[in-house]
């Protein structure tokens, strides 16, 4: 019963392992073209953007319409740092600097609209991810409208599933702590949360600055493979985007998150063939899976890489 | 006698309605106190101002605690939690999409020392830790006999293991004052029983102070120590069961309608 209650949960990192192997063989023999490639980076920018949010969203329960804000910061800082410092090392202080600095923009933001409810807390992130836009358009630094161009461009697949990954594994392990437990507690009931001792305000909080910070990191990649930033990439629609991804797969569910981004990245490319259905097509995809399934593809459940293992388990306590 | 908690001049209304007027009330170590009452009597709100979910517009509330004092009515629910008062709600409030043994693991978040870096990284103490709250709650599940349903969603649990595991959770959070709010409403005179002797039976294993709001007379006559009325927000009574149930005033707001039914 303990080991059964207890998972160590290694498989996740074998897995991780097997998947950059895989991309990076076909990387190497070629198979991977840039066209391939660079859906391959909005997919794994979107898993990130999804997971975080979901964390937000899902697993906390916070509705959170602002990620493209965070996203944002960590776009600018990153390619501001990059531009300057055009090596690997400048692109890594970038990407992380971008991400701190969005974690520090939720940290100032999340304390006084998180104690904000449902569509209240919804229209103040909005708000927030506006002006922040708007402070983009506006500085001197960033270039106003025009955005900026030539960002040095250092993501390659061993970055991308570094960055994808790690953000998948640390969102999951968050959510599996004493910590992510409190978080969801709060989603459940915070009345009852407060009244076992958890302090809502502090663990919304958490949560929504560890969001922000790989928001910020989806940023960085993003300003590093596309090579220009303009604050219209960063409106209203964009955050539409992510929450779309989050429901899709299930409030509450990271492997659903990262299957409903594949789906998404599915369906769009090969509707590329039907430029002027291809939005028709989508929308309507969406609508016919949300009302087969409206709890979102996984639900609140999650695709398990140890339920091979608890295959093994069961049997064995049948026999025994 | 050593007080546990000691209420003076408690007062709270809302809008023009005096929900709660001027009441007294304190508890001794390790009594059973019952609060009764008819229905809008103040019994929820006065609970409600005991564990910080509402701020009392006047009054002092203090606990006693290894020696020190501290007072309640200005501090935030979790504080309170966390100072050792542990309660349930009238109406369920479980984590009802999470298993059995997480609504129990989360109410021991207090005694997890491991930071937020081992909780992304599961380094450090992470694994030692989580490994000492799965024991510690599975213990605790096997006092209500729920051990055994431990990875069952909490919303899938009849109604009276409900009302059970409420209670287990409070009593992960380690509280010296135990607070329950009508905890055999809607269970039947068996399930009541049984409710009866596990109150009791909890209260010496953890050395407990409990309040407690009930409507089951047959409860609160049988087990309670001391009781409290409150009418209209008002304290009308207060005494060993005995001397209530034969209170006028008591009758005529509350037992006679008992008497009659």
């Amino acid at each position: 019963m303990m080991n059964r209650l207890f998972e160590k949960g290694r498989m996740k990192y074998i897995f991780a392992l097997l998947v950059f192997a895989i991309g990076q063989l076909l990387v190497v023999t070629g198979y991977l073209n840039d066209y391939l490639f660079s859906t391959l980076t909005t997919l794994c920018i979107n898993i990130i953007l999804a997971v975080s949010l979901n964390l937000i969203t899902g697993f906390t329960g916070q509705f959170s319409l602002g990620h493209a804000g965070f996203m944002s910061i960590g776009g600018y800082v990153c390619a501001l740092i990059s531009m300057r410092i055009p090596t690997v090392p400048g692109f890594l202080l970038g990407v992380l600097t971008g991400a701190l600095a969005a974690a520090f923009v939720g940290f100032i933001v999340g304390l006084p609209t998180l104690r904000l409810k449902g569509d209240y807390l919804a229209i103040a992130t909005l708000g927030m991810a506006e002006i922040i836009r708007i402070i983009f358009l506006n500085l001197k630094i960033t270039n106003g409208a025009a955005g900026l161009n030539g960002i040095p461009q250092f993501v390659d697949w061993m970055w991308l599933s570094l960055f994808t990954f790690s953000s998948i594994i640390l969102i999951s392990n968050f959510i599996r702590s004493a910590h992510g437990r409190a978080c969801v507690s709060i989603r459940e009931d915070e009345i009852a949360a407060e009244s076992i001792g958890i302090h809502a305000t502090k663990y919304k909080v958490t949560a929504f600055v560890i969001g922000a910070f790989f928001a910020g990191i989806a940023g960085g990649l993003y300003a590093s493979y596309f090579y220009f930033l303009r604050p219209t990439l960063f409106g209203f629609s964009r955050s539409i985007d992510i929450l779309v991804i989050v429901v899709l797969g299930g409030i509450g569910s990271l492997s659903g998150s990262v299957i409903a981004a594949i789906l998404l990245a599915l369906i769009s490319t090969y509707l590329q063939a039907f430029p002027e259905l291809r939005m028709v097509f989508y929308a309507v995809a969406l609508v016919v899976i949300m009302i087969v399934r409206p709890q979102g593809l996984m639900g609140s459940k999650e695709l398990s890489l140890d339920l091979l293992k608890g295959f093994g388990r069961k049997r064995q306590r049948g026999g025994s | 006698m050593n007080k546990v908690l000691d209420v003076r001049k408690l007062s709270k209304s809302f809008g023009g309605l005096a929900a709660v007027t001027a009441v007294n009330l304190h508890l001794n170590k390790g009594e059973l106190v019952g609060l009764i009452g008819p229905n809008g009597a103040g019994k929820t709100t006065c609970f409600n101002l005991l564990t910080g979910i509402y701020e009392p517009d006047k009054g002092s509330i203090s606990l006693h605690r290894d020696g020190q004092e501290y007072s309640l009515e200005k501090r935030k629910p979790h504080e309170i939690c966390r100072l050792g008062v542990g309660r349930t709600f009238q109406n369920i409030r479980l984590f009802r999409d999470l298993t059995v043994l997480d609504n129990v693991r989360t109410a021991m978040n207090r005694t997890v020392k491991y930071g937020l870096f081992s909780a992304l990284f599961h380094i450090g103490s992470y694994h030692r830790e989580e490994r000492e709250l799965i024991e510690k709650s599975m213990e605790l599940l096997k006092i209500f006999e729920l051990d055994g349903k431990a990875l069952e969603l909490a919303k899938n649990l009849p109604y009276g293991e409900q009302r059970h595991l409420e209670i287990a959770r409070a009593l992960a959070t380690e509280p010296a004052l135990l607070l329950l709010d009508e905890p055999a409403a809607g269970m039947n005179p068996a399930e009541t029983a049984q409710l009866t002797r596990t109150i009791e039976w909890i209260r010496k294993r953890f050395d407990l102070t409990i309040l407690l709001i009930e409507h089951d007379m047959s409860l609160v006559m049988k087990i309670c120590e001391r009781v409290y009325v409150l009418d209209y927000g008002m304290l009308i009574a207060e005494g060993t069961p005995e001397v209530i149930k034969n209170n006028p005033r008591v009758v005529k707001a509350y037992l006679g309608e008992v008497a009659y039914a």
